[in-house]
């Protein structure tokens, strides 16, 4: 089972499991329900590893292969753990057109990471989304599932190194 | 329920709204809130409560006014007074003044112009109607249109006034939506389903996105009446992941629905029965392609198959489905309200009616707009968005996306709608307008977009799958100084194949960023390959010159 250091929601594992079973049995169990059973996966453990593709793909009654075919092609699944704080950059055009490359390369010289990847500590990843659908604010930044706009990179500086503080 | 209730609700909810002397609106759609609007509504809730006047005057969240870029937004009705962007220090002062003067310093200057070219039929309730209050939806009008359909319609009638309106599929490629409902609706099996595509996959738009937050129930009451059109049962709404609060606010409105008897069974106390299910996508483009959205919603990985057959005819679980956009379906209720005929009257000889656009990039004001089929691009971006920031000059609009193009200023007179927007080689698309100024680089756009669809290309054709790279490599390429003349001809012969033998619309559409910039920037490119240099400063070029403001 997913094991339970680098989650993100700090419930016990049955009690995530519970919610991925509710999912699939609300649906039937029913082969289609796998893009769905997969989103409460990576709600409820932050990420979607192989031990818990096995028991969905044995649910579900499809080959584990098509489990992990489904998770890598949609981008919004995780299969690694990510980090304590998550940062999602918009890369979308409106964002990129007022400087979002710039807030990445100013989240990198912080902390060290590029996107797609969680600091060595655990306590950040920094992701990047197709738009956010936030563009009249351009550029956007989720920090930890908020959505902040017009971000200049001091503004991204301060809510990062903001995390730190609190963490120590 | 049945006609009589729905119309004892309103009387009940008029009733209501007589006793308010003032209603403050707040928007409490995604731009607002992301400028926390929801600590702005608290504050008001508090304001009006101490100061005892909870009797006479209600506040109220609404959807996206549309000045986004304004937000925090408030509007203090009767009176009209758009104030943005308000902070909770403001409150007492605006509640202060409700029966006097408008607070000068906190009127929005945008929404003045913003409003005037604008003509609101899909967005007419967004602003006006609190999203989660399915009363508030009624009391405005809604689902009249689909209880006056079902007690005195026949499924033909409703059909015959949405080809009458001349309705356009919103989604991108401008299918008459009558003629798909018409095929649909011909097809005889016994089970049907009615998909709302909610999956906005372009990044620079949010159209879908707002009608969803902003008025939900008129994407719900569009389906349920194509639902009835074409005799289908069942429908799905595919909404992506990365938006939560529309997909809140829907669900919500699914469940209220439900138990006023507008979805479900024996639907305003007729036989008419039709569930809605919402699906989510999970971060792929492609999956706004119709074929690779019902293998989605099936389940599997998202990737298109040939058409024909065509969903009309073989669908979802190999059954006819009728897949509309969000705005295309948030134009039915209107159309059945008013007919057909009426819908006609606005917009251009072959694009009828209006359309929402999200305006974004380099201009003032950034937002949602609706105005009318046939307005210039010159409107839209000097009158209603108020011209470029910083004294700038205007070098392109891209419409339509990955799949559009970026029109230069020789055609900022041009009429807007789908037969002129292609003629110069972009597309409407859903609906994004990004503005870019002199700071921009065309090769730099053109590559950006290429990264795009390389990385969500699904990978199932050749001609996509090693295309896009290839064409993603010559354009790094020249923006880092490396490239020659006969890379130029190299792009161009890339951009035939993919256009000619792409299995689906990415790959199809794919060059069309590469091909209206060499239209019509030729001399950045020339720029790039002879000269070695990015003269709009963007690009990393051979001389190490590395600027990007
Ligand atoms: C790669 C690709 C992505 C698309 N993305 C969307 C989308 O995000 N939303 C949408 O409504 N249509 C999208 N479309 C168009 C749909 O395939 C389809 O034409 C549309 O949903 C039909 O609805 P309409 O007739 O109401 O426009 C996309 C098409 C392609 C080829
Ligand atoms: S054109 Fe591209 S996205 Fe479409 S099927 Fe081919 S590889 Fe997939
Ligand atoms: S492009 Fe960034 S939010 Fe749309």
């Amino acid at each position: 089972m997913a094991s339970e250091t680098g989650t993100s929601s700090g419930q016990p594992v049955d009690r995530r499991l519970k919610m991925v079973e509710a999912t699939m049995r609300r649906y039937g169990n029913e082969p289609s329900a796998l893009i769905e059973t997969l989103h409460t996966v990576q709600e409820a453990f932050g990420y979607i590893d192989e031990e818990i593709m096995k028991y969905v793909a044995a649910v579900l009654n499809v080959p584990l292969s098509k489990v992990y075919g489904v998770a890598t092609f949609y981008h919004f699944f995780n299969l690694k753990p990510q980090g304590k704080h998550t940062c999602v950059v918009c890369t979308g055009t409106a964002c990129y057109i007022k400087g979002a490359q710039n807030l990445i390369e100013t989240i990198g010289h912080e902390t060290g990471v590029k996107p797609g990847e969680t600091t060595a500590d655990r306590s950040l990843s920094l992701l990047t989304a197709r738009c956010l659908g936030s563009c009249g604010l351009a550029p956007a930044v989720v920090f930890d599932g908020d959505v902040a706009g017009r971000l200049t990179p001091p503004d991204v500086l301060q809510r990062i190194r903001g995390w730190k503080e609190h963490a120590s | 329920m049945h006609p009589d209730e729905l119309l004892d609700l309103i009387d009940k909810e008029n009733e209501a709204r007589s006793r308010w002397k003032h209603t403050i609106h707040i928007c409490t759609a995604a731009g607002c809130l992301s400028c926390r609007s929801d600590a702005l509504k608290e504050a008001f809730d508090k304001e009006v409560a101490a100061k005892g006047l909870a009797e006479v005057c209600a506040v109220k969240g609404v959807g996206c006014m549309g000045t986004c870029n304004a937000g925090p937004m408030v509007r203090i009705e009767p009176g009209g007074i758009h104030y943005g962007p308000v902070a909770p220090e403001d409150v007492s002062e605006i509640v202060m003044s409700l029966d006097g003067d408008p607070i000068s310093r906190l009127l929005c200057k945008e929404s003045a112009v913003f409003s005037s070219r604008q003509h609101k039929i899909v967005l007419e309730n967004s602003g006006i109607v609190d999203p989660e209050r399915i009363e508030d939806y009624i009391a405005s009008g809604g689902y009249t249109a689909l209880s006056t359909a079902l007690a005195t319609m026949s499924p033909s009638d409703v059909i015959a006034h949405v080809v009458q309106s001349g309705l356009r599929g919103r989604g991108g490629a401008g299918y008459p939506t009558g003629l798909k409902w018409t095929t649909v609706a011909k097809t005889g099996s016994r089970r049907k389903y009615v998909v709302c595509n909610a999956d906005e996959g372009d990044p620079g738009a949010f159209m879908d996105r707002s009608v969803l937050e902003s008025d939900p129930h008129r994407v719900l009451e569009g389906m349920a009446i194509a639902a009835y059109a074409v005799s289908a049962f069942h429908g799905y709404l595919y909404v992506r992941a990365e938006y939560p609060l529309a997909i809140k606010r829907l669900a919500k409105a699914i469940r209220d629905a439900e138990r006023h008897g507008l979805l479900g069974n024996n639907i305003c106390g007729t036989t008419f029965k039709f569930g809605v299910q919402i699906r989510l996508g999970a971060g792929a483009f492609v999956c706004g392609e119709e074929t690779s959205l019902i293998s989605s919603i099936e389940g599997n990985r998202g990737a298109p198959r040939p058409r024909p057959p065509y969903p009309a005819e073989y669908g979802l679980w190999g059954h006819p489905t009728l897949i509309n956009n969000v705005e295309t379906f948030a134009n039915i209720p209107p159309i059945i309200r008013n007919g057909g005929a009426w819908f006609a009257k606005t917009g251009t000889e072959k694009s009828k009616g209006t359309k929402v656009f999200a305006i974004a990039g380099r201009v003032n004001n950034t937002g949602l707009i609706e105005v009318p089929f046939g307005i210039t691009l010159r409107e839209i971006v000097f009158d209603i968005g108020g011209g470029i920031p910083e004294g700038r000059n205007f070098k392109a609009v891209q419409t339509g996306g990955p799949s559009g193009g970026c029109i230069p200023a020789e055609f900022l007179d041009m009429p807007v709608d789908y037969e002129s927007l292609a003629s110069v080689g972009s597309i409407l698309g859903s609906g994004g307008l990004i503005v870019m100024d002199d700071t921009s680089c065309m090769v730099d756009v053109a590559k950006y977009f290429m990264e795009f669809s390389r990385s969500e290309s699904c990978g199932k054709c050749l001609p996509c799958r090693t295309g896009t790279p290839q064409m993603y490599h010559i354009l790094g390429r020249i923006s880092e100084g490396g490239g020659t003349r006969y890379d130029v001809q190299l792009l161009e012969e890339l951009c035939d194949l993919l256009k000619n033998t792409s299995l689906c619309g990415l790959g199809l559409s794919a060059p069309n960023p590469v091909v209206s910039t060499l239209r019509y920037f030729k001399d950045e490119y020339e720029a790039h390959i002879l000269d070695k240099t990015c003269p709009a400063g963007v690009c990393a070029m051979a001389s190490g010159r590395m600027v990007r403001q």
